[in-house]
């Protein structure tokens, strides 16, 4: 849907001066809807909420209201960015800036199943959420890194399993402990298994081998069982992977806000403009456009 | 100024605070919950740290007809210890969630206290007479050799210090997956129900063992979990009706003569959403926070994060009234939402003829609505207004850009200082505003 250019400017921004001016036409559209003013906010908001998924409260259980409302947000952020087609542009973004940064076959192949995601997503009623699944009980060190943001992407490969949000597209998972009203001991189950919207067999499966399902931020992170089906852990770790990828994207972007995008989001949450006409009157201004390009490339 | 809750000349004045002075306040200090019981003699608070105090008003003095008896300290007692579960590898904390009184049936005061996970029963009890002059033993408890009692003597009763006792007769455990945010006890003195995020259970207060599951929300799935229940209460009078409000700002009542598993709902409430009002905060500040029926058993008020709603419990399409607590929030909803006070849960409470609601806010705000006059006011807790029977002022907060005197903005409002549990006496204008770790009692002018 858009040129190539699209892709190397996201993945060249990160390493190099902006490219040649050919490219730049081409790319303005995309960078313009990106960044018209509503879409940052909504995307502080996105990551903001991510944030707040990820941080876990280490000891005691968290709240599952505030989890659900948050998560609950960013669906609803996320149908609205996949209505306009923002959505999208960030995968695809994404899928370019893991190709460049890594630039490993799982790495693409990873990026093809979030692809694949959000195109199955965009046909959907309701498509499948960001990866909402919160790992609010992560262990320390993935609380630690989600804080920074940057770091986790190292740390789940190690605990692949562990990791719960998993692919873009992802249901959110929400722990079920297991052993509810009655008796049971609960098998300590590890989250980590999301349900992929095509790979429903293997969510079965997943289901199979592990009784309980998810939820946000609990024990079964903390102690994660290993997988028993080396092939849903590899296909995990790419994922995983992944989504920090965009999570650093992400923040990236939120770096942005010179703008001040919470006031502005604050103003626009009360009166709810649609996406697509603020994009429309950001494309006009090619000095605005320069602007926001510097700010992409990290000034 | 003329405030709410009674005739025109109402006025609500300071009484008592209870709790430290300190700036710092110990986290286990903070009050968690506020219930007066049935005749309004006995106040109970709960805090995170699992104690409960419960406060007993004394003996209005003929002294001095124009205060009413204080509230003095009767109980205090550790209900909940901080658990560990080992399974889950997770702290379940001690704060107690919810107190709710039982009716008094014998000499003794019955409360359920509750934390996430478990609810107990607290029978407290006071001893204030002993009895002295025992037959078969000693003053000091020794037995007394049965040969060297020669005569028989009555014991008398003396009077002695009075001695009160709380000791734990039942724990309900084991029966939530999830948090308890809610108990409430049946009109029919005998069950009682418990509620956590996404089932209700009804106990029988003598049954420990079992409960009965009624409502279950869980789906399948849990991946498509998006609505949680956050509140619920039995009707007072009809002890087969209780109502469930959920996190998507809807209310069912349900009757459990319909189906053992109530499921399905007798009535459904809702206001339809404003669409010019549609933002991405519209779900979580729609989220109700919590659910009171009337003392008439007529209406139910709901919170939820912006205001507060009275319904009639025959009109599910949309409530009666509508009260704005803190309008001018609106337009901070992305703040609120980043520092997650949009989270924070207020109660709401109807006075006892059910003519005036209260709720809270922050800066340590509190707001009363007179639902005849339609009048309301927002008054503060705070040690500043503790002069004895110093009439509370009424406090305003400044939308505009013109700020009059007296009045605060916005932008100068503490959001740490939150009043989210309040509770109105029964019977009489006197109102007890928890503030973080004190606690405020405020009564009517006696005029």
């Amino acid at each position: 849907m858009f040129p190539k250019g699209t892709k190397r400017k996201f993945s060249d921004s990160r390493e190099e001066p902006v490219a040649g001016g050919e490219d730049v036409n081409q790319s303005n559209l995309a960078a313009v809807r990106m960044l018209s003013s509503y879409s940052l906010q909504r995307q502080s908001l996105l990551d903001m909420s991510l944030i707040k998924l990820q941080l876990c409260h280490m000891l005691v259980e968290p709240n599952l209201c505030r989890s659900v409302l948050i998560a609950n947000t960013v669906r609803q952020i996320q149908e609205e960015m996949t209505q306009d087609g923002t959505w999208q542009i960030m995968t695809q973004a994404l899928s370019a800036a893991n190709a460049a940064a890594q630039g490993s076959a799982d790495r693409l192949v990873a990026t093809e199943v979030l692809c694949r995601q959000t195109e199955a997503a965009q046909g959907e009623q309701v498509p499948k959420p960001f990866p909402v699944v919160g790992s609010e009980g992560c262990p320390a060190e993935e609380v630690a890194a989600a804080e920074v943001g940057m770091t986790m992407s190292t740390v789940s490969p190690q605990a692949p399993t562990s990791y719960l949000p998993g692919t873009f597209g992802m249901d959110p998972c929400w722990e079920e402990e297991t052993g509810e009203d009655d008796d049971d001991e609960e098998d300590s189950e590890e989250c980590g298994s999301g349900s992929e919207g095509e790979e429903r067999e293997r969510d079965s499966l997943v289901e199979d081998t592990r009784t309980a399902e998810q939820v946000f931020g609990t024990f079964e992170i903390k102690n994660p069982a290993p997988s028993p089906d080396p092939a849903l852990e590899e296909l995990f770790s790419d994922v995983d992977a992944s989504y920090y990828d965009l999570d650093t994207v992400l923040t990236g972007m939120q770096s942005v806000p010179k703008m001040g995008p919470y006031d502005l989001l604050e103003s626009l949450s009360s009166h709810g403009p649609s996406p697509l006409s603020s994009s429309t009157s950001c494309r006009s201004d090619l000095n605005e456009l320069d602007h926001i390009m510097e700010i992409i490339v990290g000034s | 100024m003329a405030g709410v809750g009674g005739g025109n000349d109402f006025q609500w004045c300071f009484s008592q605070v209870k709790g430290a002075i300190d700036e710092d306040v110990a986290e286990a200090d903070i009050i968690s919950t506020v219930e007066f019981n049935y005749s309004g003699d006995l106040l109970a608070t709960g805090d995170k740290g699992g104690r409960v105090v419960i406060f007993q008003r004394e003996q209005e003095s003929k002294n001095r007809p124009h205060s009413r008896g204080e509230y003095n300290v009767y109980s205090t007692f550790q209900s909940h210890e901080p658990e560990f579960d080992y399974l889950k590898s997770l702290e379940i904390e001690e704060k107690i969630n919810k107190i709710r009184w039982l009716p008094q049936q014998n000499a003794a005061h019955s409360l359920l206290s509750t934390n996430d996970k478990t609810i107990k029963l607290w029978k407290i009890s006071q001893r204030d007479k002993r009895a002295e002059g025992y037959n078969l033993k000693d003053e000091d408890g020794r037995l007394r050799d049965p040969f060297r009692i020669t005569s028989l003597r009555v014991p008398v009763l003396l009077p002695m210090d009075r001695m009160v006792e709380a000791s734990p007769r039942r724990i309900f455990a084991n029966a939530h997956t999830y948090h308890i945010n809610s108990i409430s006890v049946n009109s029919d003195h005998e069950t009682y129900l418990s509620a956590d995020d996404l089932r209700v259970n009804l106990w029988h207060l003598e049954i420990t063992d079992r409960s009965f599951n009624i409502v279950d929300i869980k789906p399948a799935n849990m991946e498509e979990l998006t609505e949680v229940i956050t509140a619920a209460e039995c009707h007072p009078h009809q002890c087969n009706v209780f109502v469930y409000s959920s996190s998507k700002g809807t209310i069912r009542l349900c009757d459990m003569r319909a189906a053992a598993l109530c499921d399905r709902q007798s009535k459904f409430f809702e206001e339809p959403e404003d669409p010019s009002s549609r933002s991405f905060f519209s779900e979580i500040i729609s989220s109700i926070s919590d659910v009171k029926f009337s003392h008439s058993g007529r209406y139910m008020m709901t919170r939820d994060y912006l205001s507060v709603k009275v319904w009639d419990l025959n009109m599910e399409n949309r409530p009666v009234e509508t009260y704005q607590v803190h309008e001018y929030l609106r337009s901070k909803l992305c703040s609120l939402y980043e520092n997650d006070c949009i989270f924070d849960k207020f109660e709401c409470c109807w006075n006892g003829s059910d003519s005036a609601i209260m709720t809270g806010s922050y800066n340590n705000f509190f707001r009363m609505f007179d639902r005849n006059t339609r009048r309301d006011i927002t008054l503060e807790a705070s040690r500043e207004n503790s002069k004895p029977r110093a009439i509370l002022k009424a406090r305003k907060v400044s939308t505009g850009g013109k700020r009059k005197k007296d009045e605060i903005s916005v932008d100068s409002l503490d959001f740490n200082k939150k009043i989210l549990h309040t509770a109105w006496h029964p019977k009489e204008n006197v109102i007890a505003v928890a503030a973080t770790n004190n606690l405020y009692i405020f009564q009517d002018k006696i005029n």
